[in-house]
């Protein structure tokens, strides 16, 4: 019998040889409690939070809690059903009608998770005979969608105008494309030339979908996201989003103004043959995407937050992802591995929590540390943050 | 185009890639014989793809394993 196991082998090995080292497992903390969107106790540490993209701090605020709590006295605890059968509520309509007053946009789609929405819009609308084009950088479940459809995919190197439009230009006439991009990138932090890709992309009359995960909430007059910062919105045909980062639940969604968008609900197979979200969910969603919509002194603060810490850390002499700060990510670059696991466990022992990030999820096989900052972070804690980061680096020898 | 000439123009696109110097034949393997990992693989793609005008899809790339079955892809795809 052949062990369909051995194929994990190496992986296997390399986490053996990085934990016998005696360095902490970074991939099975465990937040004991959670006091704050930016502090949670871990082994039993008070630790400062700056890995969770929960960028506008919406998790604990009362008004979101609070509507949680009523729907789930008053519509239970979940839906036992798709969207499509018994698993559309009051609340799913609400959440997707906050989303479409949010990106002033004519039909939004809710999905369970932000990976479903994904998954499902980029398999169903591109088929058999039609081409996707995309980022070399995208998120999994982009590249998941890809692989789950039976459209021809042809990737490009990372933001790279020039290579797009090669690509656009060599698809046979008649074909059907769509150009999928992201606003941020969530690995180093970086944005996309939305403005002269979409053009290249309409001149060569492609359909555009923009992942904004980690731009809602705070990039763009309205955080509406990227392509709305760039002027180049209504040129989207169809932009994903997710509850979990800056909603502070969980969820995904696409708007669209596309005027045969609603078919969706009935041929995209994630959305049909799953749970819808929660009632408790959605009404969170609902509560957290219209306060969003007034949210301009938090996105302010947010901007403050990164700005520091990407100034404080550059300052110290670490390796970051972007030269100037274009998110609220901020990601630092480990020289491997092992030090980067080093660096990592340093930072838990001073009491602050990061994303360790490694290939394959990271471009060009790097090790990152993700700092993501949220609106909540005080100035004071940033700074706190900044301390704690110069006292691991020199214990890990990064710095 | 023909086979030879068309794997003569692969063959100098691929020398910046082969790090190792390894003797490439038809039966020569991507992933196995010159390490090629997917960054690689991404550059090299788009270099022959440049060079020949053509798209090589990750559909199409799937089916690629040897140096010899990217020659034939390379000069199906040039019709």
């Amino acid at each position: 019998m052949t062990d369909l196991f051995s194929k994990f082998d190496p992986l296997i090995k390399q986490r053996e040889d990085l934990l016998s080292t005696g360095v902490t497992d970074p991939f099975s903390l465990v937040m004991e409690r959670v006091i704050s969107p930016t502090v949670a106790v871990c082994n039993g540490r008070e630790t400062i939070l700056l890995g969770t993209y929960n960028y506008m701090g919406m998790t604990f605020d009362a008004d979101v809690i609070a509507s949680g709590k009523q729907a789930l006295d008053d519509f239970g605890s979940g839906t036992t059903g798709s969207r499509v059968l018994n698993g559309t509520y009051a609340g799913h309509r609400a959440v997707e009608d906050a989303l479409k007053d949010f990106y002033g946009m004519d039909h939004a789609m809710v999905f369970s998770t932000g990976y479903q929405a994904n998954l499902g819009i980029i398999s169903t609308i591109a088929g058999k005979g039609d081409y996707i084009v995309l980022d070399i950088d995208s998120h999994a479940s982009i590249w998941d969608g890809c692989k789950m459809g039976d459209a021809e995919v042809v990737p490009f190197k990372h933001n790279d105008i020039v290579a797009m439009e090669k690509r656009l230009k060599r698809i046979p006439e008649g074909a059907g494309k769509l150009v999928v991009l992201e606003g941020v990138y969530s690995m180093l932090g970086d944005i996309a030339p939305l403005k002269e890709m979409i053009k290249v992309a309409k001149d060569n009359g492609a359909m555009v979908l923009v992942d904004e995960a980690h731009s809602m909430g705070f990039i763009g007059p309205n955080g509406r996201g990227v392509a709305e910062d760039q002027g180049c919105l209504e040129d989207v045909d169809f932009v994903i989003g997710t509850f979990s980062k800056s909603v502070g639940t969980v969820g995904g969604f696409c708007v669209s103004n596309h005027p045969k968008f609603e078919i969706m609900r009935l041929v995209c197979r994630p959305y049909v043959f799953t749970a819808s979200l929660p009632p408790s969910v959605v009404a969170t969603a609902a509560t957290s995407i219209r306060k969003l919509m007034h949210a301009g002194a938090k996105r302010a603060h947010l901007w403050e937050n990164s700005g520091t810490l990407h100034k404080g850390l550059k300052d110290l002499g670490f390796q970051l992802g972007t030269e100037e700060p274009q998110s609220a990510i901020i990601a630092v670059i480990m020289p491997d591995l092992e030090r980067g696991a080093a660096m990592w466990e340093a930072l838990l022992h001073e009491g602050l929590y990061v994303n360790l990030a490694r290939p394959p999820a990271t471009p060009a096989g790097m090790t990152l540390l993700r700092c993501s900052l949220c609106a909540e972070h005080s100035a004071e804690q940033v700074q706190t943050i900044i301390g704690r980061f110069e006292r691991a680096g020199k214990i890990a020898g990064i710095i | 185009m023909d086979r030879a000439a068309t794997a003569d123009r692969i063959a100098a696109l691929i020398a910046p890639f082969n790090k190792k110097g390894v003797d490439v034949t038809d039966a020569t393997t991507f992933a196995g014989d010159l390490e090629f990992d997917s960054l690689t693989v991404m550059d090299f793609v788009a270099a022959i793809e440049d060079e020949f005008d053509i798209i090589i899809s990750m559909n199409q790339q799937a089916e690629i394993e040897t140096y010899g079955q990217l020659v034939d892809a390379v000069v199906k795809l040039q019709g």
